[in-house]
């Protein structure tokens, strides 16, 4: 096969899905839109508008570096065939208990702030070192586990952060202790355009350090061929059983840290209202970037430029809800584009093949025997 | 895998001592009825001894009937597609769907309405499943996972559209009519003489009971009878069989004839409807009637592990069900100090299992269940009653230690989340 038609492949197999996903989202939002009697090209030239107004463009980097650093996470356990749903818990317990411990240490500047993130690491892999342990020795489905961990990890925050335990009341919020200045991280500030978070950096850097790991180190080959073969890799020396337990602990300390770029960036305390559902994003955005670090990062932004979409719609009497569904019918129609594209190919190849073997013994034939 | 298989070999290796062996010649039925006994039996030795009578009020065996129908619909729903091997962890996307349809229809058309509404939109999301993992084979959680985003994305659009009219509230529904509750007679008036009198035990016994027949609606009736038919169907008809079969070994059910293609859509369909019928269960729920935004509260994935937790059987995943729904209604009706008394039972149960170990002389089994034991005793000395923010979850962490203690001995069908092309048996 010739240079050019080896990219020509690759565009097929790797860019045309996603392409052809959202160009089914689309048209199935817009059909939506025009039965409840609202203007689909009126809503998409909002949807693109925005991008330039206020504080959006920002906000979407802010909110997809947030979203990119859950998708690495969920991709982690992806990689290994685990379903990792408890990234909720994971992030929300670790952004929860980083705050307290923030909130009541007293550091320089910088050390305070590395303490409030290595603790959020080390929360995030312990929540999901217990699934681990629990699929690893009791043979217990880390998806059931995670998803029952989900709603403990949400009893015990609302349980640590009143004030009784470690909260205080602050109007009508309940929240921990603040963070005092020494742990803040601050943002690069784009006047007018808003702030960045400081933390995106770390969002970038964790992209680095996962395509590194995944791709260039013998672990990742380990990870990787535990996924794609229990009894291949066992066979070739890997401890399955070890690499359940790293796996899962790795993607909840990867998990631990997305809550904290709005923490230590913005809210300087966790709240009852903090947020919430970034797990599901996690699993969704590793989904639509086949857990490929540039991918991931393209998918994190979609989201987050999805999400902004509905605010804007929401101001022209669009219901927002139709975001909802476009992110949602974008994430199965992936899936089984993907599929389809995979298909075709393994179609085209099969008749590419049989065109060679029949001239083959066409050319055999004409030999006299 | 192996280690599932090699656990069933070895209980399958004949035992010398007596107790097992006399336990497994039981038939099923007498086990389950055994088993059910000792339950109530500890929790009535806990509510005398710690004075929590709540534990076995008709009440509480009343709240709790209402809050596993919604569970044990879901359960079911993921008994019938798990058995044909199609993961369904879209149950909760598809209970979504459920209660906004039974909203919907349920304003327009009465109780009745509703549990067709509701019963259609999760059969829809099945559908939405089925074409996803059987025809393209798209990985089962990534398609069910999908499906909830879209259920939730569905229902709020149309929610937003079709009752914010109705309602002035784009995340509820209008009231719906509900169902009008019935007793069985003498029975429960008797029952509930008898709890009454306070004796212990019999009082015990006569309240659990009592509120299992009193205050029902035909929806509970037909969940629990949606048990023995499933049942029936699943292992009892020819139809059952191949449903099966397609779970455990698609491929040599296709060189048999088997459509594979056909039952498992029909499998993952009526998943869907089981599912949306518990969606139904909640929006007739006298205590919210109607939609409501985030009203399964994840319902949906409890129905599964329910059902895993019942070993991918009918009187299981009943069983997993009762068991959820009895520890919800118990800390919705006499909060942390009833679930802190159920410490005490756990307690009780722990050293039931520790003799029942060394009754079969296996002792470090035995060891493992006292040590947990005492453990949980300490947890119930030291602490007056469990915080009100845990003990709204003790549901979540009950099914989790069951499934902790249970999952070596389950087994689930052989072929369930594995790719399956027509053409591979041909």
């Amino acid at each position: 096969m010739t240079e050019r038609a080896g990219a020509l492949v690759r565009v097929r197999t790797v860019l045309l899905p996603p392409a052809l996903a959202v160009l089914f989202a689309v048209t199935l939002c817009a059909g939506a839109l025009l039965v409840s009697g609202d203007s689909p090209l009126a809503a998409l030239s909002v949807m693109i508008t925005q991008v330039g107004e206020g504080t959006t463009a920002v906000d979407i980097v802010n909110s997809g570096a947030i979203y990119y650093i859950v998708g690495l996470a969920a991709a982690i356990g992806f990689q290994m065939k685990l379903f990792n749903i408890g990234l909720e818990g994971q992030f929300r317990l670790a952004a929860a208990v980083a705050a307290i411990v923030g909130g009541s240490l007293a550091l320089p500047a910088g050390l305070h702030a590395l303490v409030v993130i290595l603790v959020g690491i080390a929360v995030g892999a312990v929540w999901a070192g217990i699934p681990a342990l629990l699929k690893a020795y009791r043979g217990v489905s880390e998806v059931i586990s995670t998803i029952m961990l989900n709603f403990v990890a949400t009893g015990l925050i609302a349980y640590l952060i009143t004030p009784g335990t470690f909260g205080v009341l602050r109007g009508n919020n309940i929240s921990t202790q603040p963070i005092p200045e020494s742990g803040q991280v601050p943002g690069l500030s784009f006047g007018a355009s808003g702030e960045v978070f400081g933390l995106v950096l770390l969002a970038a850097l964790l992209g680095v350090g996962y395509w590194f790991l995944l791709g260039r180190t013998r672990f990742g080959f380990e990870l990787r061929a535990s996924g794609e073969s229990p009894t291949a890799a066992r066979a070739g020396g890997v401890d399955a059983r070890r690499m359940v337990i790293v796996a899962l602990v790795l993607s909840g300390a990867v998990a631990g840290l997305a809550g904290l770029p709005e923490l230590l960036g913005r809210d300087h305390a966790y709240t009852l209202t903090s947020p919430q559902g970034y797990g599901f994003v996690g699993l969704a955005v590793a989904l639509l970037g086949r857990n490929h670090p540039v991918g991931v990062a393209a998918g994190a932004l979609v989201w987050a430029f999805l999400d902004k979409s509905a605010l804007a719609l929401d101001n022209i009497g669009v219901p927002r809800e139709i975001v909802l569904i476009m992110q949602g019918s974008i994430v199965l129609s992936v899936v089984v584009a993907y599929e389809i594209v995979r298909r075709y190919g393994l179609a085209a190849e099969q008749r590419r093949v049989a065109a060679l073997l029949r001239a083959e013994n066409g050319a055999r034939s004409e030999v006299p025997s | 895998m192996t280690t599932v298989r090699e656990s069933q070999v070895l209980a399958r290796r004949p035992r010398r001592d007596g107790a097992g062996s006399r336990w497994r010649r039981l038939p099923g039925w007498a086990r389950s009825a055994l088993v059910v006994a000792v339950g109530v039996g500890i929790l009535a030795i806990t509510a005398t001894l710690t004075g929590q009578l709540q534990l076995t009020s008709s009440g509480t065996a009343q709240a709790a009937v209402q809050l596993l129908l919604p569970i044990l619909f879901a359960a079911l729903g993921g008994l019938w597609s798990e058995r044909s091997g199609i993961i369904n962890i879209g149950l909760e996307g598809m209970m979504i769907l459920g209660t906004w349809g039974a909203a919907w229809a349920g304003f327009y058309g009465g109780p009745w309405a509703a549990v067709v509404g509701g019963l259609v939109f999760g059969a829809l999301g099945g559908l939405l499943h089925a074409v996803a993992t059987v025809t393209f084979n798209v990985n089962h959680i990534v398609s069910g996972v999908a499906i909830t985003l879209l259920g939730m994305g569905v229902t709020q659009y149309l929610s937003t559209l079709i009752f914010q009219p109705l309602s002035q509230n784009p995340r509820q529904s209008p009231r719906i009519e509900a169902f009008e509750t019935f007793s069985i007679q003498p029975f429960a008036d008797l029952l509930a003489s008898v709890e009454a009198q306070q004796r212990v035990l019999l009082s015990d016994v006569a309240g659990l009971l009592g509120g299992l027949l009193t205050g029902l609606t035909p929806l509970v009736v037909l969940g629990i009878l949606l048990v023995p038919v499933s049942y029936l169907v699943l292992w009892h008809t020819r139809f059952g069989l191949r449903l099966r079969s397609c779970g455990e070994n698609p491929t040599a059910a296709e060189s048999l004839g088997v459509q594979v293609f056909g039952y498992k859509y029909l499998a993952v369909t009526v998943s869907g409807g089981l599912a949306g019928l518990g969606g139904a269960a909640l929006a007739l729920n006298p205590g919210q009637l109607g939609y409501l935004e985030g009203q399964t509260g994840g319902r949906g994935y409890i129905g599964l592990a329910a059902m895993i937790f019942g070993n991918w059987r009918p009187g299981g995943l009943l069983a997993g069900s009762a068991l959820f729904g009895y520890v919800d209604g118990l800390q919705l009706r006499a909060g942390g100090e009833a679930v802190h008394a159920l410490l005490y039972g756990g307690t009780l149960v722990a050293v039931a299992v520790a003799v029942w170990w060394v009754a079969r002389r296996r002792w470090l089994p035995a060891a493992v269940a006292a040590g947990s034991g005492l453990l949980v005793y300490l947890v119930y000395l030291s602490i007056d009653t469990v915080p009100r923010e845990f003990a709204v979850y003790a549901p979540q962490l009950v099914t989790l230690l069951v499934l902790v203690v249970a999952s070596q001995r389950l087994r689930p069908p052989a072929a369930i989340g594995v790719e399956y092309r027509r053409g591979d048996g041909g």
